[in-house]
């Protein structure tokens, strides 16, 4: 429950979803308030509440038809019955490994979930979806049309070879790959990262892209520094990427309009927001 | 670039904000996040019923209070240590002037109207101080910064006339049919066949936000032992009859304005209403479906008279809950469901016909009903931080980083959000270049010197206190400490042709305009002119060498904006619910992926600059995106008619 995921409940709340929980059994810290505006500082600190749990406190006030409830537990052991509740997953900060999992337990489901993993660091921010196989009205000038949808999961997504996909996609998917991968082979948190780790992660950007036969420059070193420096998110990236992924939530509750295939990245030194379309093209057909 | 979360040009910036609605709350909240101390905002509305759902700060609770107040409360409850100064007041009032712009290092506008963001302009322009302009338009958004010298400002381009309305407007005083299509379709229709549960304004005026609508909502409701043109007829007076009555008692809102008339069904229709036309056969599918075919109307080009109206009114109302009893709570209106379409239209006609504006035929009704486009909370989040992003970029003088910024419904070369370099200032600007003087053809000996303070001071050149002159001779002048004799010797030239004025305006002189508060002075080159055509040229004067929109044209879709009513929560349609009321238009492909496209211009409500056939004078900027191999893109700025094409590079 940090900035990103506050904009998003925020957001999801005012739309008048049916019910919102929320999982984050963490107490508050300082590095958890920097973004979020949710949580009054002064009294929170020593309530002994959970982030999840001041959170929902607030969000109910957003709008009382909303049911915002809180589930305790640790993410990663949550069982697929507990996934099952739902028509939406979103998370949020989580490890490559609990990524995959939680994504993949969506997946075994009978019914259809739609996943997303939202990550912002510094001035830029990520998200994924995955909607499976997804159906959904188009709008057109004379009705609506049906549209399907086929998405790779997050496994299938970030193993489609780099030197396979187009010169001019994001650098940031391969920037976040990278962070991502040394975040999980030195056994860190996400977001427990500085600078004292750049050549430790240049290093291993190296690695990937000889492994992958891509040129080093696909992933400016520029870049990789400010994700490493700023593990802290910027508040105004929460409040695109929270806007950015409410209306694709919504979208996908309604089955209406065009959803996000499959990634969306925004780097505020540029100022672009980008789609992504990052699948094996043998998986579609 | 060095990291924009951490620059020390944040903390010791004083911003204002214009704004503390849809855009404003969500920049306020930003703002506050990205570690601003010091904040000034500006709004004189106090919050409405239809803001809750958008403008999370607010509560049920507020309703009626200052939006600016409250909003910088509900701030410093997450970050109580900084500063924030509200002020519940008219951006245009005259204390706020350029002195008071320039103690600010940069200037943030969240606003829902043309005339004010015009205002700011100036006064940003002439405190020297950069403005971050913002609108945002159901999915559609963009954001501008605007500094002297460096980019073009805010009326460097033309504007097409906002059609944004303030909510009373729909609740309380409409003046045009498309606020009675808007209060028939997004109130009333809501209330008698929408969620039950969804807030609505219907009854609750601004002035006496605190009315609960509980107490009214009893009245919308069928009772077991009446049947539905009883029912109907109890709505009908309620609507038309009592709630004008009602609104008439406010006397102080009826002053310059025309009273509206209650009408009460017994008075147009008073025996009850039969089998009207006997060959149509009321079983059949089509008069089941039709209020229009039960009752024998057949030309959707029509315009109904007041009877006409009354009795679809009646018949549709009756038709929804003998026919379709089962869709009610749960309707959302639909241009394609054709009763809902004749029921708003005859209650938008009456609504109409009570306030003396003309009547429409159901084609047109359907068409204008068809064209709202609902505010997204969302948008404006996305806008408020792209905002706050170019305001700091904007503090850290980072002049070759500015940005305008386009947040699109769908992408344009993969691009949600299209971020564009800054346009150059126009150097023909009358705002912010050297004084280029305009020219004006009017009959000198016919048109009033009022007739050029209202067409062409206040509405084309956007002032707000002006002075004119001619020569050294002052003809009029607006302030708080005029003389008595001074102000009755400018009301008596108010009536004045202009060649008969104390000094006469005729062809040839040049007049001085000022704006004091502005400190904004354009000169005006008087050119006679007899004959003016009264379907072209409906002011009967030609305003020439100014920047602002051509008139209006017939495929103009019309737009309302900032709220009316909403639905804090409807579970089932989160799409629709999650909308406010911001009526709003989209012109045609404007959110179109494409190698050729314009570029939207718009407000937070407010129509988008499809300017296709602007004016010859003016340029039409079109972008045209290339493919280009190295990692930027290039984006072709297409300045139509004059100037040649130029490149500007992205990043």
């Amino acid at each position: 429950m940090k900035g990103t995921i506050a904009e998003f409940c925020k957001n999801i709340v005012l739309a008048g979803v049916g019910s919102l929980t929320l999982v984050d059994d963490r107490a508050v810290s300082e590095e958890a308030l920097s973004a979020n505006f949710l949580i009054p500082p002064d009294e929170s600190v020593c309530s002994g509440k959970t982030l999840a749990e001041l959170c929902c406190d607030s969000l109910r006030e957003f709008n009382p038809m909303v049911r915002v409830s809180v589930e305790k537990g640790d993410l990663a052991s949550l069982g697929a019955e507990f996934f099952d509740k739902f028509d939406v997953v979103v998370i949020s900060c989580c490890s490559l490994a609990t990524k995959k999992l939680i994504n993949a337990k969506c997946r075994k489901l009978s019914k259809r979930v739609s996943f997303y993993a939202v990550d912002c660091r510094d001035c830029c921010g990520e998200i994924f979806v995955d909607l499976q196989k997804y159906n959904y009205a188009k709008k057109k000038t004379d009705g609506a049309a049906e549209c399907e949808l086929q998405y790779p999961s997050f496994q299938e997504a970030i193993s489609v070879p780099w030197r396979s996909l187009p010169r001019k996609v994001s650098k940031l998917y391969f920037a976040m790959r990278v962070i991502e991968r040394f975040e999980e082979a030195e056994g860190r948190k996400p977001g427990e990262i500085c600078i004292e780790d750049l050549p430790a992660v240049l290093k291993l950007k190296k690695e990937l892209c000889e492994a992958q036969s891509v040129n080093e420059s696909h992933i400016p070193d520029t870049l990789l520094e400010r994700l490493v420096m700023g593990a802290k998110e910027f508040p105004p990236v929460c409040a695109i990427i929270g806007g950015t992924l409410g209306q694709e939530v919504i979208k996908a509750i309604s089955s209406k309009g065009d959803p996000l295939k499959n990634f969306f990245f925004f780097d505020a030194t540029d100022g672009k927001g980008m789609i992504e379309d990052i699948s094996n093209p043998n998986l579609e057909s | 670039m060095a990291s924009l979360q951490h620059s020390q040009a944040i903390k010791g910036a004083k911003v204002l904000m214009v704004g503390a609605g849809g855009i404003g709350c969500e920049l306020l909240k930003t703002l506050a996040l990205s570690g601003f101390q010091d904040i000034h905002i500006i709004d004189m509305d106090t919050i409405e019923v239809s803001n809750l759902n958008r403008q999370f700060l607010f509560r049920q609770s507020h309703v009626g209070q200052s939006k600016a107040k409250v909003a910088r409360d509900a701030v410093l409850r997450f970050r109580p240590h900084i500063s924030i100064t509200p002020y519940h007041a008219n951006v245009k009032d005259s204390n706020f002037n350029v002195d008071f712009f320039k103690q600010f290092n940069v200037v943030l506008n969240g606003l829902d109207n043309l005339d004010a963001r015009r205002h700011v302009n100036r006064l940003c322009l002439a405190a020297e101080v950069p403005l971050v302009e913002s609108g945002t338009t159901g999915f559609l958004g963009q954001v501008t910064v605007h500094v002297k010298g460096k980019t073009e400002c805010y009326e460097c381009q033309p504007k097409p006339a906002p059609k944004t309305y303030p909510v009373c407007t729909i609740t309380s005083t409409p003046s045009k049919f498309v606020h009675c299509i808007v209060w028939a379709k997004e109130l009333l229709f809501a209330k008698l066949f929408g969620d039950k549960n969804q807030v609505n304004d219907l009854n609750v005026r601004s002035n006496d936000a605190c009315s609960s609508s509980e107490n009214t909502n009893d009245v919308f409701e069928w009772r077991d032992d009446e049947d539905f043109e009883q029912y109907g007829r109890r709505i009908y007076d309620h609507v038309f009859g009592y709630n004008i009555e009602l609104a008439l008692s406010d006397e102080e809102t009826w002053k310059k304005r025309n009273k509206p008339r209650p009408i009460y069904s017994r008075d147009v229709l008073p025996d009850k209403m039969i089998q009207q036309n006997g060959n149509v056969d009321k079983t059949d599918d089509l008069s089941s479906a039709s209020a229009m075919a039960s009752l024998g109307l057949k030309n959707p080009q029509d315009i109904w008279c007041l009877m006409e109206n009354t009795r679809v009114f009646l018949e549709a109302l009756k038709l929804f809950f003998t026919n379709r009893k089962k869709e009610i709570g749960n309707l959302s209106f639909d241009k394609d469901d054709q009763l809902a379409v004749e029921f708003v239209t005859a209650a938008a006609n009456i609504r109409a016909a009570s306030f003396n504006i003309p009547s429409h035929s159901l084609f047109e009704a359907k068409g204008i009903a068809g064209n709202i486009v609902h505010a997204v909370a969302t948008t404006n989040a996305i806008v408020a931080g792209l905002i706050v992003i170019e305001a700091i970029k904007v503090l850290k003088k980072d002049t070759d980083c500015y940005r305008m910024t386009y947040c699109l419904e769908h992408p344009s070369k993969k691009m949600l959000l299209m971020p564009v370099e800054p346009f150059e200032p126009n150097k023909s600007c009358f705002v912010c270049s050297s004084q280029t003087p305009l020219s004006l053809e009017i009959n000198t000996h016919r048109s009033k010197l009022r007739d050029f303070v209202e067409k062409i001071v206040k509405a084309k050149l956007g002032m707000n206190s002006p002075l004119i002159m001619c020569g050294a001779a002052l003809l009029y002048e607006v302030g708080d400490d005029l003389e008595e004799d001074m102000i009755a010797n400018y009301t008596a030239n108010l009536e004045k042709v202009l060649s008969e004025l104390p000094s006469p305006v005729t062809g040839g002189k040049m007049l001085t305009v000022e704006d004091l508060q502005q400190e904004f002075t354009c000169n005006i080159y008087i050119k006679h002119r007899e004959e003016f055509d009264e379907e072209k040229e409906p002011d009967g004067m030609v305003l020439s060498g100014w920047t602002q929109a051509p008139p209006e044209k017939k495929d103009d879709k019309t737009s309302i904006g900032n709220g009316a009513s909403s639905s804090k929560s409807l579970p089932t349609e989160p799409m629709d619910a999650q909308k406010d009321i911001e009526v709003k238009e989209i012109s045609d492909g404007t959110a179109s992926p494409g190698k050729k496209r314009k570029m939207p211009e718009f407000s937070e409500g407010c129509t988008l600059d499809q300017s296709n056939d602007a004016d010859e004078t003016r340029n039409d900027k079109k972008i045209q995106k290339l493919d280009d191999d190295d990692d930027d893109d290039l984006v072709m700025l297409d300045h139509w008619g004059k100037d040649t094409s130029k490149k500007q590079r992205l990043q």
